[in-house]
C-alpha cells in the first residue's frame, strides 16, 4: 500500500452515467490483484473531503496503468467525472485482501451494474475461464460484456426491465447454471441484496462464495472502524474491517 | 531549525504534534505509510476495561465542513490492548498516550491503574466528552462534580501523566480546566467532537444508526481556537489543542493561543501524511520567521 500522486490519462464514457478512468500509477500498477481497491482524494473537491474508494478494474504493471470503472452517484463521483486530463490525483492502493484465484471448478462471477469492476481484473487473473452472470435495472447498466466474451468468457444477462438479456434479478440464470450441476466457484461484486442472494446459493449447493462488499470508508487502511461487517470465525462472531480484513469475503464468513 | 521539544505536562515530547484518539487505531495501519517516531506522540483509540462492540452502522456521514461519527469507542479492552497492541507501540521510540473511558469512575481509575507502569505508556488521556455512548462519555464530561470525581479518582489509580479530554458542548470550559488542575491533572486536551445530527429527507430517517453523532473535521477549527484560547487564560497546566487541523497555520493557531502540542484528527482520513505535513509546515514557518523554539511562540497572541 502507498500514497501516490497519480496523473489522469483519460476519462472512457461507457453508458449513462458510467466511465472509466485510466491513471499512471505504476507503483499501485505493479502490486494490485484483482478484489483490491483504491482510495482516491479528488483533487476539486473542498480540501477537507474524505477520499472515494474504488474497486480496481484493471491493472498494467508493464505500462503503469490502473482502471477505475465507476459510476457518478454523488458528489465526489460529479467531481471526478469532471476533472482534465493530466490531473493529478493522490491514490492510495492497492487495499484489501484479494479474490483467491484457485477455483474448484468453474468460475462463475456474477456482477450488478459497476460490481463488474473487479469481475473484469478477477477474469484476467483466474488460470481458467468461465461464466459472467451480470444484472442491472435496464440495458444501460450491463457494461463490457464484449471485453469478458472476446477474451473467451461466457455472458448471462438478466435485467430488471427486460431491455436486455432475460427479465429479472441476475440470480435466476445463476440458478440455471447451478443446477446443471457443474462443480463451480462463486465470485460477487455488486449491492448487499445480490451478495446475499448469491451467498445463499453457494451455501445450499455446497461451494464456495467470494463476495466483495461495498461499505462506505473513511479512513481506508483499517483505523476508523466506519466500515465493519459482523463475521464468523473458529473462536466466535468478531467484526471485521471491510477495508483491510476484507473487501473479500467467504459467503460462510458473513452474518447478515 | 527551530527547537521542536515540549513537554506536555511530564510526557517528552520531540515534536508537538500528536493523532487524535479514534483516528490513528493503535497505531498499526499508518506505520505502513510513515514512521511513526516521526511523531511527537501517538495517540491511540478509546479503551475501556472490557471489550466493546461500538454502534451500528452508518457510523459516520460526510457533512460541508466536515463528518459526522458515531463509532461508538469499538475497542479490544484493556487487557487485549496491553497484550495484543502495546508491544508494537513499545518499540515504535515514540510516546504512546492512551485513550481510556468507563461507564463509572471507578472503571476509569481501574483502566488507569492496569497502565500504569506498562512499557511504552507515557500518559492516559480522559475521555469524558465521547458524544457516542449512552453511559459514560458525555455525562461525565459536562457535570463538574462527576467530572472532578472521574479525574480525582484516575489521579488516585496511576503515577502517569493524565489529560482529561474536555468536552466542547459546556457554555464555559473555564470551569473543567480549573477543576481538572485542582483534581490533579498533568495537562488537559480540547476539544472532543461537536454532538451532531445528518438526516435524510427522502427516507426521514437520520442518516446515522445512533441517530446522532460527533461533528469533526475542518469546520470545528474556529470553535476549538476559542475554547482553547478560553482555556489558555486559567490554565496553569500545558494544553493539548485539537479541532480540524489541516494545515500548519491550523496548528499554529493553537500554539499562538497557548497550547502547548497539538493533535491532527479527520485530516489523517483525508491525506494519511497529513500529521507529518502539518510538522514540517510549522518547523518551516518558525524557521522563516526566525522563531528559534516552538515554545517560544506558545500564547503570543496580542490583544492590544
Amino acid at each position: 500500500m502507498q500514497d501516490v500522486a497519480a496523473k489522469l490519462i483519460s476519462i472512457r464514457p461507457l453508458a449513462q452515467g458510467y466511465s472509466v478512468l485510466t491513471l499512471e500509477a505504476p507503483a499501485i500498477a505493479a502490486e494490485a490483484s484483482p478484489g483490491q481497491f483504491v482510495h482516491v482524494r479528488i483533487p476539486t473537491l473542498e480540501a477537507s473531503r474524505l477520499r472515494r474508494p474504488f474497486s480496481i478494474y484493471d491493472a498494467d504493471p508493464a505500462t503503469g496503468r490502473l482502471f477505475v470503472l465507476y459510476k457518478v452517484v454523488g458528489l465526489g463521483t460529479r467531481h471526478l467525472a469532471a476533472l482534465l486530463e493530466g490531473t493529478a490525483l493522490q491514490v492510495l492502493g492497492p487495499i484489501g485482501t484479494p479474490f483467491p484465484l484457485t477455483p474448484e471448478g468453474t468460475p462463475y462471477l456474477v456482477g450488478g451494474g459497476y460490481g463488474v469492476a473487479p469481475l473484469w481484473f478477477l477474469a484476467t487473473r483466474l488460470p481458467r475461464k468461465g461464466i459472467l452472470f451480470v444484472g442491472g435495472r435496464t440495458a444501460a447498466d450491463i457494461l463490457e460484456t464484449e471485453r469478458f466474451r472476446e477474451a473467451g468468457w461466457e455472458v448471462r444477462i438478466a435485467t430488471q426491465d427486460g431491455s436486455l438479456g432475460t427479465q429479472g434479478l441476475v440470480t435466476a440464470p445463476l440458478d440455471v447454471a447451478l443446477n446443471e450441476g457443474q462443480k463451480a466457484e462463486l465470485y460477487a461484486c455488486g449491492p448487499d441484496g445480490m451478495l446475499r442472494a448469491v451467498g445463499e446459493r453457494a451455501i445450499r449447493h455446497g461451494i464456495k462464495g467470494w463476495l466483495s462488499l461495498d461499505k462506505h470508508m473513511v479512513c481506508g487502511v483499517g483505523a476508523c472502524l466506519a466500515c465493519v461487517q459482523r463475521v464468523r470465525t473458529s473462536e466466535g462472531e468478531r467484526l471485521a474491517r471491510v477495508c483491510v480484513d476484507g473487501p473479500i469475503f467467504e459467503a460462510r464468513e458473513i452474518v447478515w | 531549525m527551530a527547537q521542536m521539544a515540549v513537554n506536555l505536562g511530564g510526557i517528552a515530547m520531540k515534536n508537538p504534534v500528536t493523532v487524535a484518539s479514534g483516528t490513528f487505531g493503535y497505531g498499526q495501519e499508518y506505520a505502513q505509510l510513515f514512521d511513526l517516531a516521526r511523531l511527537g506522540a501517538v495517540t491511540v483509540k478509546g479503551i475501556r476495561a472490557c471489550a466493546w462492540p461500538g454502534n451500528p452502522l452508518p457510523r459516520h456521514t460526510e457533512v460541508p465542513g466536515g463528518m459526522i461519527n458515531a463509532i461508538g469507542l469499538q475497542g479490544p479492552g484493556v487487557e487485549a490492548f496491553v497484550r495484543d497492541d502495546m508491544p508494537f507501540l513499545a518499540e515504535r521510540n515514540v510516546p504512546t498516550i492512551v485513550n481510556i473511558w468507563g461507564t463509572s469512575a471507578e472503571e476509569y481509575a481501574e483502566v488507569a491503574a492496569r497502565l500504569d507502569g506498562v512499557p511504552g505508556v507515557s500518559g492516559l488521556e480522559l475521555n469524558v466528552s465521547c458524544p457516542n455512548v449512552k453511559e459514560g462519555g458525555a455525562s461525565f464530561g459536562t457535570r463538574l462534580d462527576t467530572f472532578t470525581d472521574v479525574v480525582r479518582r484516575v489521579r488516585a489509580a496511576t503515577r502517569l501523566p493524565i489529560l482529561p479530554k474536555l468536552a466542547p458542548n459546556v457554555p464555559d470550559v473555564r470551569p473543567f480546566v480549573q477543576a481538572a488542575q485542582d483534581a490533579g491533572a498533568d495537562a488537559i486536551s480540547l476539544i472532543n467532537t461537536l454532538p451532531a445530527m445528518a438526516v435524510d429527507i427522502e427516507t426521514r430517517r437520520p442518516i446515522l444508526a445512533n441517530r446522532v453523532g460527533g461533528l469533526s473535521g475542518a469546520g470545528i477549527h474556529p470553535i476549538a481556537l476559542k475554547h482553547v484560547w478560553e482555556a489558555a487564560q486559567v490554565a496553569t497546566v500545558p494544553i493539548l489543542a485539537m479541532g480540524g487541523i489541516f494545515s500548519a497555520k491550523d496548528a499554529l493557531d493553537f500554539i499562538l493561543v497557548g497550547a502547548t502540542a497539538v493533535a491532527v484528527g479527520t485530516a489523517t482520513f483525508v491525506d494519511p501524511l497529513a500529521p507529518i505535513r502539518v510538522l514540517e509546515g510549522m518547523e518551516r514557518w518558525l524557521d522563516d520567521h526566525g522563531i528559534a523554539d516552538v515554545n517560544d511562540f506558545r500564547g503570543t497572541l496580542r490583544l492590544e
